[in-house]
């Protein structure tokens, strides 16, 4: 970024500052991206600890991970510079990236380490997402048949792939994403297609009730 | 909340939910008014409604949320 598209943004002191060391050039610029890989490193090991405990990644691995999403999320950042807006302040815009880069490493684990082969079906799973009782096996039962023939007739393949991985065996969605080569914007999209049609389906059906009816 | 209802909340939708492309876009500025203090959902309800329906990207905004607390101190 130059110093007059610099100056045309509305920019607090710190966020110029920033800018401007990282666009400064030579020893100065070295030295910006140092102290900001130093602020970044902190927020990526505090994200992956308050993620920790519900993966089942721990010790080197995890400190690694993190240390691997600062240094991505520097190269983001400095790749990114011109698309920084001042609409907040430099440094949560920054420490987004290194949000972003834990998810995205914490996808590709997955990924690489899959806890269900994708194209498995565990439907039996199901009841127990949603809080139902395994004890009462007569109202599993039910629920599991009345989504899966939804499932079945109200789905595209590709909407039915991506629900079963994602609600039936609990595949995270970034680790889908991989898994099918696209993005989460678009794999959610077709979650929310799905979602959508199941809904009215089960309606129709009378499992849920419907708004409709009463006007709401 | 029995099953049935969580399977109901789970399935719908709400038509002013922005999708993830948007969500992440404007994060940044979104937590940054949610740890201020302000009405950062009614200054975009498109977001907020996306937050509260995306797994991923409601983590991601409790991960920029906790970093900036984290900071703040």
């Amino acid at each position: 970024m130059h110093e007059a598209a610099l100056s045309a943004c509305q920019l607090d002191a710190e966020s110029a500052r920033w800018l401007r060391a990282l666009v400064a050039p030579g020893a100065a610029r070295e030295a910006a991206l140092a102290r900001l890989h130093e602020l970044l490193l902190p927020i990526a090991r505090r994200e992956v600890a308050r993620r920790g405990p519900r993966l089942a990644i721990t010790g080197p691995e995890l400190d690694d991970l993190a240390y691997q999403a600062a240094a991505d999320a520097l190269l983001a950042i400095t790749g990114k510079l011109g698309q920084f807006r001042g609409e907040s302040r430099f440094t949560t815009w920054a420490y987004k990236f290194v949000i972003f880069e834990v998810s995205a490493k914490i996808g590709r684990h997955f990924w690489r380490h899959p806890v269900v082969p994708l194209g498995a079906e565990h439907w039996e799973r199901l009841p127990a997402r949603f809080g139902f009782d395994p004890a009462d096996e007569a109202e599993c039962r039910d629920l599991a048949a009345a989504v899966r023939r939804a499932v079945d007739t109200e789905l595209t393949p590709r909407q039915r792939e991506v629900f079963v991985a994602i609600v039936v065996n609990g595949v995270p969605l970034d680790t889908l994403v991989l898994s099918l080569g696209s993005s989460r914007n678009a794999i959610y999209k077709m979650m929310f297609d799905a979602r959508r049609k199941l809904r009215a389906a089960l309606v129709a059906n009378g499992y849920l009730p419907d708004d409709s009816a009463r006007g709401s | 909340m029995n099953g049935w209802s969580a399977l109901d909340r789970f399935l719908r939708t709400d038509p002013q939910d922005v999708g993830c492309q948007q969500a992440m876009e404007v994060l940044h500025v979104y937590a940054e008014l949610v740890a201020a203090g302000e009405p950062a959902d009614e200054r975009y309800p498109g977001i907020a409604a996306h937050l509260n329906a995306c797994g991923p990207c409601g983590e991601d905004f409790e991960g920029l949320l906790a970093a900036l607390r984290d900071v703040a101190g």
